[in-house]
């Protein structure tokens, strides 16, 4: 999908001034959305919030995000054997922590963990997404945006908690929505829904005690992913003609 | 002489005036706050994992319980979300419904509001005449989805279904006789719409009440002018939004400046804070109150004349008929296929955001073209609130921080997901 006018414009600007440093990428839903590397994240989100006719005073949302599986189907659906579908479900259990790329999607992801910026204009009345990919998978590092907006602290927290992802110059980088003393970080693609450990009273040590996990983790739909005509490009174009 | 240290001090996370379950660890110099630092995430559920394990029309029930006082609103933020990746538009009719339902969440939303932050700092009665008008709006829940609370009723493509003809009445009970039973079912006699015709004709008159209880207060002054005071500057760094930041005065809203659904056609104005502090957000909310209640009216003129579809003819979206299920075998498939695969949603990435009555509710969206949504983030109005808890509490008093916990307008539900 293009981009309205408004933003062409606003796009032209910054990529006039920074657009050595950051790279467009595609857009179906007409949304402005920039790729940059973590190095130049600190001084791009400067010039942002300051520059004129960018004027991105308002931080309204940071997140992690972890690509491991992106792509990847629990059903294999193109074709069906002589023994038909597959049930479905995969064990996740071999997962090895390397990033699979041979899914059915387009978008290759440059990483496996990337913080994603909501920006916001409230003076110029535009919003604008940016997206870093950590570089190293085993020890995602990005900079912290606190001293451009202070309200990233604890979006901050929230992305290393449950990505794991660290924020270079972060004041008071602590777990915020899991419990005291949580071993790993829940929202990563190789953490298990069901958890890893389970809580009750043990009357004998008359305390709460954690346990390995009792229930079975299962899928009851199986993630598919189908090829719809409708929402091929160069078919919606012809059909618009 | 004796060494005077700062004493370190628990609040909550079981106080009644932590609304829900909020730990703030406070060091205190005498009754002067020096340090809060807010504990969250005792009501952490993994809603946006969850959300990620199941197809997308499965997941718009737990939006319901983010912030369980405005539920409508928080699956708007998700369904708008959902449509944009889809480039669906919902039919007009739905769209109008959607506004009319997002505004009646907002005084729901609002009343709560104003009848617990009342509360934690000493005007018993506000509590019990909010819930009395609460009472009204949550049988329009009821009328229209079944449930009072977690009502589901927006879908991509729409809403569930079309506004009842009947309202359900009150049945006799030994509670309830002959006269309270006729009072109680006047209003109920005709339509839904008429129901909440009958309700905003009462409510402007209603939140005079309030005001008379409130506004001229010397105890609510003396405990919410200047205190908790944001500048304009503050409230954008610290990423504010809704009445926190029109509290603060500066001019946002994002159904004036970015209009979703049928905002743009609709006449209301924005009202907008001096001061910055308790007061000012107090009186940002009220005015809300008679905004959204004017948009309703405006919403019911509109849904009187005009009939339609509330759901889209997309059935690789939204659900056939039953009828046509029925008798129709190409029916049968698409209901089959929704109801156990669900729909893929092509690839992408999208951000959409609403007026919450918190502030801006947004939903993240990452798609990978699968039937379930590879990665969610809701971004909750309260969450970034909060978070600036120690900057606005810092040097004053233990209770004065009770009134900034009110004025933040804070749900456990959306903070902690």
């Amino acid at each position: 999908m293009e981009l309205s006018p408004r933003y062409e414009l606003l796009a032209s600007k910054i990529e006039e001034k920074i657009g050595d440093k950051l790279s467009r990428s595609l857009s179906s839903t007409g949304q402005l959305t920039y790729e940059l590397p973590p190095t130049e994240l600190v001084e791009c989100c400067r010039f942002l919030r300051d520059a004129d006719g960018c004027k991105f005073e308002m931080l309204m949302d940071l997140c992690g995000i972890d690509y491991l599986e992106y792509g990847e189907t629990e059903w294999d659906t193109a074709e069906a054997t002589n023994s038909g579908f597959s049930r479905g479900v995969q064990d996740r259990a071999s997962d090895d922590g390397e990033l699979r790329r041979e899914g059915d999607a387009e978008y290759s992801p440059k990483g496996r963990f990337a913080v994603i910026y909501q920006l916001l204009s409230i003076t110029c009345n535009h919003r604008i997404q940016l997206k870093t990919f950590c570089e190293d998978d085993e020890y995602p590092i990005v900079d912290s945006v606190i001293s451009i907006w202070n309200c990233a602290n604890w979006f901050e927290r929230e992305a290393f908690d449950l990505f794991g992802i660290l924020f270079r110059g972060h004041p008071d980088l602590r777990r915020i929505l899991t419990d005291y003393g949580f071993i790993g970080h829940p929202f990563r693609k190789d953490f298990p829904l069901v958890g890893n450990v389970e809580m009750r009273y043990d009357p004998e040590k008359g305390r709460v005690i954690y346990e390995p996990v009792t229930i079975e983790p299962r899928t009851l739909v199986p993630r598919v992913i189908r090829t719809d005509n409708r929402y091929e490009p160069q078919l919606k174009g012809s059909k618009d003609a | 002489m004796p060494e005077i240290q700062n004493l370190t001090m628990n609040f909550g996370p079981q106080h009644p005036a932590a609304h829900g379950v909020l730990r703030m660890v406070l060091e205190m110099d005498g009754e002067v706050i020096q340090r809060a630092d807010p504990h969250i995430g005792l009501l952490h559920r993994g809603t946006e994992k969850l959300a990620e394990s199941k197809p997308y029309n499965q997941s718009i029930g737990y939006m319901d319980r983010l912030d369980y006082v405005s539920m409508m609103c928080n699956e708007h933020g998700y369904v708008l979300a959902i449509e944009r990746l889809l480039k669906l538009t919902p039919p007009k009719r739905a769209q109008y419904i959607r506004v009319m339902f997002d505004e009646i969440t907002r005084i729901l939303n609002h009343l709560l509001w104003i009848g617990s932050h009342s509360l934690d700092v000493g005007a018993m009665a506000m509590f019990l005449y909010a819930f009395r008008e609460r009472e009204d709006l949550m049988d329009c829940y009821e009328a229209v989805s079944g449930t009072r609370m977690h009502a589901t009723y927006y879908r991509p493509g729409g809403v569930y279904r079309d506004l009842p003809e009947k309202m359900p009445k009150y049945q006799p009970s030994q509670y309830r006789k002959d006269k309270d039973l006729k009072r109680l079912n006047e209003a109920r006699s005709g339509s839904l719409l008429d129901f909440i015709e009958d309700f905003t004709d009462r409510f402007p008159k209603l939140v005079d009440e309030y005001e008379t209880l409130l506004t001229e207060n010397r105890i609510w002054r003396q405990r919410t002018v200047n205190i908790g005071v944001v500048s304009p500057d503050r409230a954008m760094q610290l990423g504010f939004s809704g009445p926190m930041l029109r509290g603060s005065g500066v001019l946002w809203d994002l159904r004036k400046h970015q209009p979703y659904e049928t905002y743009a056609e609709l006449d209301f104005d924005v009202p907008l804070g001096v001061n910055g502090d308790c007061y000012d957000r107090y009186l940002v909310r009220i005015e809300e109150l008679r905004q959204s209640n004017h948009i309703i009216r405006q919403c019911i003129e509109w849904l009187r004349s005009n009939a339609g579809p509330v759901m889209i003819k997309d059935h690789k979206v939204a659900p056939p008929e039953r009828l046509e299920m029925k008798d129709d075998m190409e029916g049968l498939i698409h209901h089959f296929k929704l109801f156990t695969e669900g729909y893929c949603v092509p690839e992408g990435e999208v951000y959409a955001a609403i007026e919450h009555p918190k502030g801006e509710f947004g939903v993240y969206i990452s798609s990978d073209g699968a039937n379930k949504p590879y990665r969610v983030k809701i971004r909750a109005a309260g969450f970034a609130h909060l978070s600036s808890m120690n900057e606005m509490v810092q040097g004053h008093m233990l209770a004065d921080m009770v009134a900034v916990i009110g004025t933040q307008d804070i749900v456990f539900g959306e903070i902690d997901r």
